[in-house]
């Protein structure tokens, strides 16, 4: 569609005068800039020798959790393959070797490429068993590396629960059975047991 | 003629209309939520979750309400009744009937396999609360997988209902399930040692409402709501159950019946609705081949799998044989094809020349008709509910009413069979298309002798090894067309999955050779048969819709051919 001509608007450049034609002034005014920076705390940052220290809400490299006898946390639901956009977790589920419990994941696999990094996978989770850790630099060298299966998903959470770095939940975790409440009682705007009961499924 | 009321508007009922006000509800559009009641078992009512108000309407006009809620499934509905679902009244009694179901329900939907198809599910989400008062703990029970072969039972997820018990009691009549302990205690169990491995076992399992018992067949394999779902026949036997196949990304995963009260009812048989298993065995037929002898060099035959080289040979070396000897060409048909492949396969050789012979394979009879609901001798009850007969193939009568339109006189298939095996015939067209064992090694070492053999089947199998051309076809999953039960009944099979690698269509193949302009459509095609053979004539439409058409005049065949049977 062509511009109509009453939103044309037709400016003229400004004349300069002859102290700025002589641009002695502004090579003054650059080199001030630069001298200034001289004598100030460098703003780079040097990566990858240094890394930068990102925020534990950040959604960066999966992790699958595990319980508190170390076993895989996923209950294979397949929530999250449901809700993931990128359809980029692909789970298989199968009759759990365990007593208490019913169905685990045998193959659990997350391609990173595919991945967009959006988080619903953990908001669908209603074990909190897959979570979204502050790991950033994600390099492989071929497709097939990239696609990380339950056992690399599980170091994940070793490195991350080793290293402190244990992302901050984005639930009160009172979603399932199976989630812990891992909000500290005096941070959380109710305590468990006085939350408005819609909150709570039966 | 009788009218009753629903929820304040008027809903006429005809004088051979039996219905209960959970029928009569869903006539006039209104839901009423039901576990234990199912249309095939008889009623207990005692779920309590179909509790409405009931009146009746007085000549002078005045409503007289009953002052409790009754069971709508009990409840007949007859002429004056006025049922209210809509009150306050009814909505707490649902509620709390939920809320009582649900205080030990263990709420493991998400490894629940029931999970997007299960009646605790939607009717807490559209009649119940969304919160517990339950304060104590739980009470949870042991899984038991010991209830059948195919059937695993969680046992807390069980909200009594009752119809595995009385299917099993009712509908097949081995009753091995029952209900052992009582009040809060009961549960679903099995006689020690006598596990319910019935031949319609795998029925309890749909019938269930919730998620207690499981398929181990299906279990943890596939969310439900991943899956899509087509309307099919079940090619098992000759009954033609309706059913759904229901599949994802080409995979299926499990068939479920589809009620039909033309074809079989409610149910399916365990055999069919685990024995589709060969149509995604690891010997399906991927890719044509042409075996073609190579005289100059060390004899060894090599394969060309280009779909169009092969049906140019396929059509060319039929016309050259039929030039010169056309009773030398024969087609023996499989009781697998559908009616139009049938008739696009006699009407391309008949119009090759009218002498070509044409047969119907081997029919597959498997001991006698199996008949329930059964005694504890394992004799069959009057009146059957069930049966599974006999001739283990979908489409008999459809084929057979094909052939006998193209051909008056009967061509017995042990004719052809003496024909090849004392080396008569020069080209053979065989179809199969149904599962592995069809035909005897007997019948392929004759068949084997035809210098041009042309096998178009699913599977790897004896006569494909021996035909120098093998067309990859699609089983009764992959392909859209027309079956026609034992009683007559013609019904629409739809398409679920693709054929697999670079098999085709069997239509679209015949459509190929025949050389047959435009794609292949069933509801075209299904007219065209309908306007040559007389016989289809009710299938004019070209639209058989959800239960099927009966065909009058193959239900006289049927009779006549069971007649012939019974007296061999």
């Amino acid at each position: 569609m062509a511009i109509s001509e009453k939103d044309i608007v037709w400016v003229e450049e400004p004349s300069i005068g002859l102290w700025e034609a002589m641009y002695l002034p502004a090579i003054a005014g650059g080199l001030a800039t630069t001298i200034r920076h001289v004598f100030q705390k460098p703003v780079t940052e040097e990566y990858p020798e240094v890394k930068p220290v990102l925020p534990l809400n950040y959604r960066g490299v999966h992790r699958l959790n595990r319980d508190e006898q170390g076993r895989v946390k996923c209950v294979a639901c397949m929530l999250c393959a449901t809700a993931c956009p990128a359809h980029c977790i692909d789970i298989i589920g199968a009759p759990t070797p365990w007593e208490d419990r019913d169905k685990y994941p045998v193959k659990f696999e997350i391609d990173e490429l595919r991945c967009i990094y959006c988080g619903m996978c953990e908001e669908a989770c209603p074990v909190d068993a897959i979570e979204l850790t502050s790991i950033f630099d994600l390099t492989g060298l071929s497709r097939q590396e990239m696609i990380f299966d339950k056992d690399k998903l599980l170091s994940v959470y070793d490195k991350t629960v080793q290293g402190g770095k244990d992302p901050a939940r984005t639930t009160r975790g009172v979603l399932g059975p199976a989630s812990e409440n891992l909000v500290p009682a005096e941070r959380m705007a109710w305590p468990i047991d006085e939350l408005p009961s819609s909150q709570v499924n039966s | 003629m009788s009218t009753l009321t629903i929820n304040g508007q008027d809903l006429t009922l005809g004088d051979d209309e039996q219905l209960n006000v959970v029928q009569a509800a869903k006539k006039a559009g209104v839901e009423i939520p039901h576990y234990c009641w199912h249309p095939s078992l008889s009623v207990v009512a005692s779920c309590r979750m179909c509790l409405v108000e009931v009146g009746e309407k007085k000549p002078d006009g005045s409503v007289a309400m009953m002052p409790k809620l009754v069971p709508a499934c009990q409840t007949p509905a007859k002429a004056n009744t006025v049922v209210v679902t809509d009150s306050d009244k009814v909505k707490q009694a649902q509620a709390a009937t939920l809320e009582y179901l649900l205080l030990n329900h263990p709420l493991d939907c998400p490894t629940c396999d029931q999970a997007g198809e299960c009646f605790l599910q939607d009717y807490s989400f559209k009649f119940g609360n969304a919160e517990t008062r339950l304060q104590e703990p739980k009470e949870i029970r042991k899984d038991k997988d010991y209830i059948g072969e195919q059937i695993t039972l969680f046992t807390d997820r069980c909200v009594m209902c009752s119809r595995c018990v009385r299917f099993t009691r009712e509908i097949s009549g081995t009753a091995e399930l029952q209900i052992v302990n009582r009040g809060t205690h009961a549960e679903i169990d099995i006689y020690p040692g006598n596990p319910c491995d019935n031949k319609l076992a795998g029925n309890v399992v749909d019938l269930c409402p919730v998620g207690a018992l499981c398929s181990k067949d299906f279990l943890y394999k596939q969310r439900v709501w991943w899956l899509k779902s087509r309307n099919s026949v079940c090619p098992g036997c000759s009954t033609g159950c309706s059913i759904h196949v229901d599949q994802n990304e080409d995979h299926i995963y499990r068939l479920k019946p589809r009620e039909n009260p033309l074809a079989q009812g409610d149910f399916m048989c365990d055999e069919g609705r685990f024995g589709f298993k060969y149509v995604q065995a690891e010997e399906r037929l991927t890719a044509p081949e042409w075996k073609k002898p190579q005289p100059e060099s060390n004899g060894s035959s090599s394969s060309v799998s280009r779909w169009s080289e092969i049906v140019n040979h396929v059509r060319e070396s039929f016309r050259l044989v039929a030039k010169k000897s056309p009773r030398s060409i024969a087609a023996v048909f499989s009781p697998w094809m559908t009616c139009e492949e049938a008739y696009l396969l006699a009407s391309w050789l008949k119009k090759l020349s009218p002498q070509v012979r044409l047969t119907l394979g081997p029919i597959p009879v498997v001991g006698e008709d199996d008949r329930y609901p059964k005694n504890w001798r394992g004799e069959p009850l009057e009146p059957t509910k069930f049966t599974i007969r006999a001739e283990k193939c979908p489409n008999r009568l459809g084929v057979a009413a094909v052939l006998s339109h193209f051909q008056s006189i009967r061509e017995d298939f042990s004719s052809i069979f003496n024909a090849a095996r004392a080396g008569e015939l020069q080209a053979a067209y065989v179809v199969g298309g149904g599962p592995p064992g069809w035909l005897s090694s007997d019948e392929v070492k004759a068949l084997a002798q035809v210098p041009l053999l042309v096998a178009q089947d699913i599977l790897r199998s004896e006569l494909t090894n021996a035909a120098q051309v093998v067309l990859p076809g699609a089983s009764f999953a992959e392909k859209e067309g027309t079956y026609v039960n034992h009683a007559g009944l013609a019904q629409m099979i739809l398409r679920s999955v693709h054929p697999v690698a670079e098999g085709y269509n069997d239509c679209r193949i015949f459509m190929e050779i025949s050389q047959r302009e435009g794609l292949f459509n069933a509801r075209v095609m299904r007219k065209e048969i309908a306007e040559q053979i007389s016989a289809f004539r009710p299938i004019a439409s070209g639209d058989l819709g959800e239960y099927g058409v009966m065909l009058p005049a193959l239900q006289g065949a049927a009779k006549q051919a069971n007649l012939s049977e019974a007296r061999q």
